[in-house]
């Protein structure tokens, strides 16, 4: 076997071909432009909205706070042993994707992923600063001179500007955005913020300004698993080849009929920000962003032609068209056994969780009984059993409890002694955990202290609420 | 699929070897491979001359550097002594009460104390101190030598009948097998000491043995069997026996008597103060502490 290539092998790595993505108007750039607004509007803002919940909790409405292993959103918070909260807004997140995929296809990609509203905010700029398409295309054959130094420098100082803002905002979702705001630049700030700060501009200005449509065609996992969840009824943004074709210019095809209504202006090719034409059918870098849909329904207009040559089509609809029927509604598309199926699951994820977040409640305990040994013989007789009980205050002030305990075993008499407490009340602290070690005694001569295993009930009052929370466990006498 | 005779645009040697027509290249090894075989040969021998190498009778040849893995543990076990000598610095000046709900040393002394109750203790006493026969259980509320923390750390320090402590705990129980009383005699005190804690007897060895345990036994134990802790005698009328509390075991305990030693732990080295003051907070924090 040998390890040397071929002369004529095909060479396993292609140059980036640039993109100039032209300017466009139309009723898709206009959404477009909103969802870009919407979607930075939501990112940005987000840390900075505040939320009252009481003197000793912090007032961040959305706060990922690490260090006391706190989700807080909004009135929700979330403890570590809650965490499938978390894991079920994810499961809804990812069949949410899974069910507009199947409707509308790689809509995600082209509207609202972070890759593509990014890119989107950095062609705009770049078109502010050096020009449409053509000017782009002249600036990059021409020689290094004073003015590319210029605009370049400007457009990468935007950039970087924009880079750092972002890394900047992910960050005050993990700390308090006004106090971290001003350590940022005090350096007071956590090594791990600057860090991420660090990474994450690094990111956004090479995927955004230099990357861009290779993330998206190389990187990311994403398009090549949407695959499985598309089929014959999902509306993709297609060519209507067999009304376009063949094409021909204008000056040509005005006067005869057997040529289509395509005037090869290449308008869709100039817009299209993954650098395809939509023309050669649906290719894999397609990101369905609909920008050519603007582009040619543009050109349709000034030319006198019908608008919707190129278009959200089903592969279902061609023979039909072919045929010289209209398409069919493009609600029998969208609502089928797969969309409805996906919209099910997504609702009965959606409800359990809402569900389990009404029933969780304000107060748990949890009990880890001493094993070694498994009981302590009293000088009384009596019999003592050693328990690490665990009380979650998840209120925002610190609280009494009452621990008692009961046993449906009705001739049994248990008390419960504490630790280093007098009497049966601790006071728990404020949103936290608090560990008690708890000893539940039976009588000396009770058929308790002398029987293997009884099961006992321990009890928790918040005294303060009335609420109760038990757990049940073992009581281990002196087996005979 | 016909392989290609390999090797034939270069000549190589071969080694000469021949096996039915089959002879077998002499092919020189890649020079990245040679490299970084001298490369570990060289480091091999820079590494005997720098670090402990050659075993020897006794240790191994110290190496240029002088390192050692036990100086190693050594100088880290030292910093972090040394990081915690303002904590231990605290221990030892707090009263002992005070220690187990003092803020800053408390949790501390605790899992200190633990450490070294796992390290030093847990032979007799037990992982989960709950002790054996012969050997106390430090769970509950029965203590031979008293249970409130000061006792505690003090049976600690000096032990009991620890020969290396001046001041070590002693109590010595007469072995009253050994011509001080009769067979019968035993016999009426052991069921006298078994009726103070309520076990079913002979009502006619128990009158009998109430004169022989007032005359050899009460000094120690108390007119009722109640012990004293100031001599370090065990109350016999409850229901914690320390070598077994049934009529052989009592009866045993009278003929042959009973004596555990326990170590000192402040004597020649073996425990610092803190260290001392940590694992005497820890047993109090157990559950039977008064």
């Amino acid at each position: 076997m040998s390890t040397e290539t071929p002369d004529d092998a095909p060479k396993l790595y292609a140059a980036r071909e640039p993109v100039f993505p032209k300017r466009v108007k139309g009723k898709f750039r206009q959404l477009k432009w909103w969802l870009m607004i919407f979607t930075l509007g939501i990112y940005y803002i987000t840390p900075w909205i505040r939320w009252d919940r009481g003197p000793e909790m912090p007032d961040q409405a959305v706060l990922v706070d690490m260090a006391n292993r706190r989700f807080f959103m909004f009135w929700i918070e979330i403890w570590p042993h809650e965490f499938y909260f978390v894991a079920g807004l994810l499961i809804m997140a990812g069949l949410g994707l899974f069910l507009f995929t199947s409707a509308l296809g790689r809509v995600w990609c082209g509207y609202a992923c972070p890759q593509t509203v990014w890119v989107d905010l950095y062609i705009l700029v770049e078109r502010w600063i050096e020009g449409d398409r053509n000017a782009r295309i002249r600036l990059l054959r021409q020689k290094w001179d004073a003015r590319k130094v210029r605009l370049r420098l400007t457009k990468w100082t935007v950039w970087l500007l924009i880079a750092i803002s972002t890394g900047g905002a992910w960050v005050f979702y993990f700390a308090d955005a006004p106090t971290l705001f001003v350590e940022l630049f005090t350096g007071q700030a956590a090594f791990v913020a600057y860090a991420f700060i660090a990474s994450l501009t690094a990111t956004t200005f090479l995927f955004g300004g230099f990357m861009r449509e290779q993330v998206c065609t190389y990187m990311c996992p994403w398009p090549r698993i949407q695959a499985a969840m598309m089929d014959e009824d999902t509306m993709t943004v297609s060519y209507r080849e067999w009304r376009g074709e063949p094409r021909a210019k204008l000056s040509k095809s005005k006067d005869d009929d057997s040529l289509g209504d395509c005037i090869d202006c290449n308008a869709c090719v100039a817009v299209c920000p993954v650098g395809i034409d939509i023309r050669d059918g649906q290719q894999l870098e397609c990101i369905t962003c609909a920008l050519c849909i603007d582009a040619c329904d543009e050109m349709m207009v000034k030319v006198g032609r019908p608008t919707g040559l190129i278009a959200y089509l089903t592969a279902n609809d061609e023979p039909l068209e072919r045929a010289g029927e209209p398409p069919r509604n493009m609600w029998k598309h969208l609502i089928r056994p797969r969309t409805v199926m996906y919209t099910a699951l997504w609702a009965a994820v959606g409800l359990a969780l809402l569900v389990a977040l009404f029933i969780r409640p304000e107060i748990e305990v949890n009990i880890s009984p001493i094993r070694n040994p498994v009981f302590v013989a009293m000088s009384d007789g009596s019999i003592r059993n050693d328990y690490d009980v665990r009380i979650l205050n998840k209120h925002g002030e610190t609280r009494p409890f009452h621990i008692t305990v009961t046993s449906d075993d009705l001739e049994s008499n248990f008390h419960v002694e504490l630790q280093g407490v007098e009497g049966v009340i601790v006071s728990a602290p404020a949103d936290d955990t608090f560990s008690q070690r708890v000893y539940i005694v039976s009588d000396p001569n009770d058929p308790a202290a002398s029987r293997n295993r009884t099961e006992v009930r321990l009890w928790i009052e918040d005294m303060a609420s009335g609420d109760r929370a038990y757990v049940d466990t073992i009581f281990n006498g002196k087996a005979p | 699929m016909a392989r290609k005779p390999e090797n034939t645009t270069k000549v190589v040697e071969t080694t000469g070897h021949e096996w039915d027509g089959i002879t077998e290249l002499d092919t020189p090894m890649p020079r990245w491979w040679l490299w970084t075989f001298y490369l570990t040969i060289i480091w091999g021998i820079i590494y005997v001359i720098l670090y402990p190498a050659w075993p020897m009778i006794k240790g191994a040849t110290p190496g240029l550097l002088g390192y050692s893995s036990r100086a190693e543990v050594q100088a880290d076990i030292d910093a972090v002594n040394v990081e915690n000598a303002p904590l231990d610095a605290k221990i030892v000046s707090l009263d002992l009460a005070a220690i187990a709900d003092d803020a800053e040393v408390g949790n501390y002394a605790i899992s200190g104390g633990g450490a070294v109750f796992r390290t030093f203790c847990i032979q007799c006493h037990g992982a989960g101190a709950a002790g054996a026969v012969g050997y106390p259980n430090l769970l509950d509320d029965d203590w031979i030598w008293g249970g409130d923390i000061e006792t505690v750390y003090a049976t600690i320090s000096h032990g009991i009948r620890a020969d290396e402590d001046d001041d070590t705990r002693l109590s010595d129980m007469p072995v009253f097998g050994d011509d001080y009383l009769s067979e019968d005699e035993i016999a009426q005190a052991a069921q006298f000491v078994l009726s103070l804690s309520g076990q079913s007897t002979d009502a006619a060895l128990v009158a009998e043995g109430a004169v022989v345990f007032e005359d050899n036994c009460a000094a120690c134990h108390g007119e009722q069997g109640m012990g004293d802790r100031e001599v370090g005698a065990p109350n016999l009328a409850d229901a914690i026996w320390l070598y077994g509390g049934d009529l052989a075991a009592v009866t045993d305990t009278i003929t042959n008597s009973r004596g555990g030693v326990m170590p000192a732990w402040s004597a020649e080295g073996r425990l610092t103060e803190s260290q001392l003051r940590q694992v005497a907070v820890y047993v109090h924090e157990l559950g039977g502490g008064e």
